[in-house]
């Protein structure tokens, strides 16, 4: 019975959602602010990735709540576990020396391919977000391949507080010189090289540090404490 | 194109759907995994990547391994 019930609820959603997708015109523009990006951001915010001129520029102020979520999210994470119960102790097999070597000689590599990726969101696609990812995959190899191995909870917590800070400040000095939050203050230089766009690198370079340090915490935690 | 797209649609609905009959949960995140990471490819596909690499990394990589750091602390295998 109740499974019949279940089968009925899930074809009523099923054509709920069908139905109102069918209605939607795939392929067509409906809003105009859009092609406003598309057509005037290049010219407006000084970065070439238009994804990231929306993400930080005309949204910046999304992205802080964003980025707001996470730190919660990792607080509240590292509060219960932490809460829970102490550090793990027991023996763990160490890593074969293949895999030992290759984590060691990878880690590096890793590490200059996510800076690669926030350093450039402004030029390639990519940000903050994919590179901070990127970066603690990284530590989470770090993690399995060489077990005695351990980020410095310092450090971490360090590049957490001034990347947030530093996205703050940014958007508070727009208050002071221009009159609104995240006011893109610093010259748009010429498009399509490294130093362009205003605030908009800086900013996304402390997203990146802040996200990966706070996604490497997170596997910290759950790897020690849980 | 649209061939290698529907190849890489199937294969995903596969793998979702033995994420959810696989009695060995680390099979079941592996399978997961592998929904994430041909989502990715058909965001690279549908010219965002900036999408497919947070979806590769996060979805693929760091959820996955989230999920298995849990199944270590508790059953491998569902009854």
């Amino acid at each position: 019975m109740r499974r019949i019930v279940t089968i009925l609820l899930l074809i009523i959603v099923a054509l709920g959602i069908s139905l109102s997708l069918a209605k939607i015109p795939f392929g067509t523009p409906k809003t105009k602010v859009g092609k406003y990006y598309i057509d005037e951001g290049i010219e407006e915010t000084g970065a070439v990735n238009i994804v990231t001129s929306v993400v930080v520029n005309y949204r910046g102020f999304d992205t802080l709540g964003e980025v707001t979520v996470l730190f919660i999210a990792a607080i509240g994470l590292g509060v219960v576990l932490t809460a829970s119960g102490g550090r793990e102790t027991r023996k763990t097999k160490p890593a074969s020396l293949v895999l030992y070597t290759g984590c060691r000689l990878l880690f590096p590599l890793i590490l200059v391919f996510g800076s690669y990726i926030f350093i450039h969101g402004h030029l390639t696609p990519g940000g903050g977000f994919q590179g901070g990812a990127i970066i603690a995959s990284g530590f989470l190899l770090i993690y399995l391949g060489c077990r005695e191995r351990r980020i410095n909870r310092i450090a971490s917590n360090l590049a957490e507080s001034l990347g947030g800070l530093t996205f703050v400040v940014i958007g508070l000095l727009g208050l002071v010189f221009g009159g609104y939050f995240l006011l893109n203050f610093l010259p748009k230089g010429t498009a399509n090289t490294l130093f362009s766009a205003g605030i908009i690198p800086i900013i996304y370079i402390a997203i990146g540090f802040k996200v990966g340090s706070e996604l490497a915490g997170i596997i910290d935690n759950l790897i020690e404490e849980s | 194109m649209i061939f290698i797209v529907s190849f890489l649609v199937v294969l995903m609905l596969v793998g979702a759907i033995a994420a959810s009959f696989f009695r060995d949960l680390i099979g079941a995140v592996i399978a997961a995994a592998l929904v994430s990471l041909i989502a990715s490819i058909l965001f690279y596909f549908l010219q965002a990547p900036d999408v497919a690499m947070a979806e590769a990394a996060i979805g693929a990589a760091l959820t996955a391994a989230i999920f298995i750091i849990a199944i270590r602390r508790t059953e491998r295998f569902e009854e």
